[in-house]
């Protein structure tokens, strides 16, 4: 019995270890059988220890740690995902408060949405060709608030229609002026729908990424698995995804810990 | 003329007529209950009253001015509370506070709502969010705001009814208790003719709608402060509260006649459970009414 209880309070830990484990033995039968060119996990780890071992080296411009990659990819993100924010937000709000303006923008933003971010990212080069040095960076940064911001411009315009009609006559009995009906009514009662969007939004944000990196050669971790295609070292591709994926777990977590913080009632 | 004044008042909502011809004249200082019947309009009459409608005929005045839109000088207090849930007891009434008087300095702002909070007796909850306090101090801290405005009139839209018996009675007595103190005008609505009695100096019906109306004024002969529990002996109350239902049963029975109701029957036909799910876990797909032709019935007789 004891044993149980002991076993049943580390779970959360066993269980998911387990189940990596599953998916490693998988990949290293695979390897060994059918896909001759999917290289093993063992040596996948001798040719990438190198770069997480020592994870914020530059040997290079194209041969750097790592972690360095993330952290050039994180910056990129963190712009285009704050542009995203700033241009998403408002027109979700309009999008709530005026039916003219859902009307008049609605059927453009659902066309527009489904695009992927690599139809748009040589739209985004060609708008910044004059920009020289830096219209690569530019491209990439329209890419990912074009892409980035439909969660939160439509979860915006969700969360400001459903606000409950008792808090907007509040408003009126009390005669609250605009800006102070926006601040104190419409973007606290709004605010658990836009945290949603957002979390939504940053997953997106970090999708593209990779696609813009690859596309414009820019160093960071797509350009990194990019390039190490056409080297032919298959081993950083999965180094690459392995990356790509964790880190979109972790700023998956941290959106949701700041989510949680900003739920109101 | 009367302070606040109702005359031919009208509202429909699609076709549907609520209201009809409501007159209604409140003195300055009367505390007056309408009594009526959950969905007769009682909520509508509130929010003509508030502005929060408009009427589809008829005229509304205040103090001679005409009601338009809603205002600070109407406090009102709703049935679900309406507080806002991110701002704590304190912020929820210093918004009302700074709406009203946004000139006041912080420190008489700041003083004004702690007094609030005080009459009702909420200092101790007084950084509480909505969410953390039970229905009946939640209704207090509305009724604080509305008070906090200090408004010309009040008007309650069935503050009490969601509350349970215990907290109901001693939310009575403290709405009793605060409107004694200033005496301010007061609409009272509610479907408890009881709970109007005791507060109220005069009751008025509310007929059943559709269509409802108000009925005659029944005043409240019985001296204050009143006691709760002395005041079920008064031979007066025994029949106030009498003439007061039977009216409304009288008024619900002389209507109910006039109801129709167009009833749409939802186009689907009934499925037979018996028959086992597909390998995808679906049944058939359901059969719509307007596409079936022939109907045959299998008969055992």
């Amino acid at each position: 019995m004891k044993e149980d209880n002991f076993l049943k309070k580390i779970d959360w830990l066993i269980l998911p270890l387990l189940g990596m484990g599953v998916v490693v033995l998988l990949w290293q039968v695979s390897s060994a059988t059918s896909a001759k060119e999917l290289p093993s996990p063992a040596k996948t780890w001798a040719s990438s220890k190198d770069y997480i071992l020592k994870p914020f080296e530059k040997r290079g411009e194209m041969d750097q740690g790592i972690l360095r990659f993330t952290w050039y990819s994180l910056v990129l993100v963190a712009k285009g995902y704050a542009l995203a924010l700033i241009i998403g937000t408002p027109i979700g709000f309009f999008l709530g408060l005026s039916k003219m303006f859902t009307k008049t923008f609605d059927p453009i933003i659902q066309i527009l949405r489904p695009v992927s971010p690599l139809a748009w990212l040589p739209l985004g080069l060609v708008l910044f060709v004059s920009a020289g040095k830096n219209a690569s960076e530019l491209g990439a940064l329209f890419t990912i608030a074009v892409c980035a911001m439909w969660p939160t411009v439509l979860n915006t315009a969700v969360g400001v229609r459903a606000i409950p009609q008792d808090y907007l006559n509040v408003a009126k009995v009390l005669k609250l002026s605009r800006t102070k009906t926006l601040f104190k009514v419409l973007i606290p009662a709004t605010l658990p729908y836009m945290f949603t969007g957002f979390r939504l939004s940053l997953g997106i944000a970090w999708l593209v990424i990779v696609a813009a990196e690859m596309l414009t050669g820019r160093p960071g971790v797509g350009g990194f698995l990019w390039q190490e295609y056409n080297a032919l070292i298959y081993e950083h591709i999965i180094l690459c995804i392995i990356t790509i994926g964790v880190v979109g777990f972790v700023l998956d977590r941290l959106m949701s810990v700041v989510e949680r913080r900003f739920k109101t009632a | 003329m009367a302070y606040l004044e109702l005359k031919n008042v009208s509202k429909s909502f699609g076709g549907a007529q609520v209201l009809k011809d409501i007159n209604l004249s409140v003195e300055k200082g009367e505390f007056v209950a309408i009594v009526g019947f959950s969905g007769a309009g009682k909520t509508t009459l509130i929010s003509l009253i508030a502005g929060l409608l408009q009427p589809d005929s008829g005229a509304m005045t205040l103090n001679d001015l005409e009601i338009t839109a809603p205002g600070p000088d109407r406090g009102i207090v709703f049935q679900n509370y309406s507080l806002l849930p991110w701002l704590t007891v304190y912020e929820n009434i210093l918004l009302a506070v700074e709406a009203v008087n946004p000139n006041w300095s912080a420190d008489k702002k700041k003083e004004h709502v702690e007094k609030y909070i005080a009459m009702v007796n909420l200092t101790p909850a007084r950084d509480k969010k909505p969410g953390e306090l039970s229905g009946g101090m939640r209704q207090r801290v509305s009724v604080a705001r509305a008070l906090a405005m200090n408004p010309q009139i009040l008007l309650l839209d069935e503050p009490l009814s969601a509350l349970d018996a215990l907290t109901r009675a001693t939310l009575q007595d403290e709405i009793s208790r605060i409107w004694s103190e200033d005496r301010k005008t007061v609409v009272l609505i509610t479907n408890d003719p009881d709970e109007g009695i005791y507060l109220a100096d005069r009751i008025i019906p509310l007929t059943a709608g559709p269509g409802a109306t108000l009925g005659p004024s029944f005043t409240v002969e019985i001296p204050r402060p009143r006691d709760r529990k002395a005041i079920n002996h008064y031979p007066a109350f025994k029949k106030l509260r009498r003439d007061i239902v039977e009216f409304m049963l009288n008024s619900r029975t002389h209507r109910a006649a006039a109801v129709t109701r167009k009833l749409t029957l939802p186009d689907i036909e009934p499925e037979d459970l018996n028959i086992p799910r597909t390998m995808t876990g679906w049944r058939t797909t359901p059969i719509r009414k307007r596409e079936v032709e022939n109907v045959s019935v299998e008969v055992n007789s």
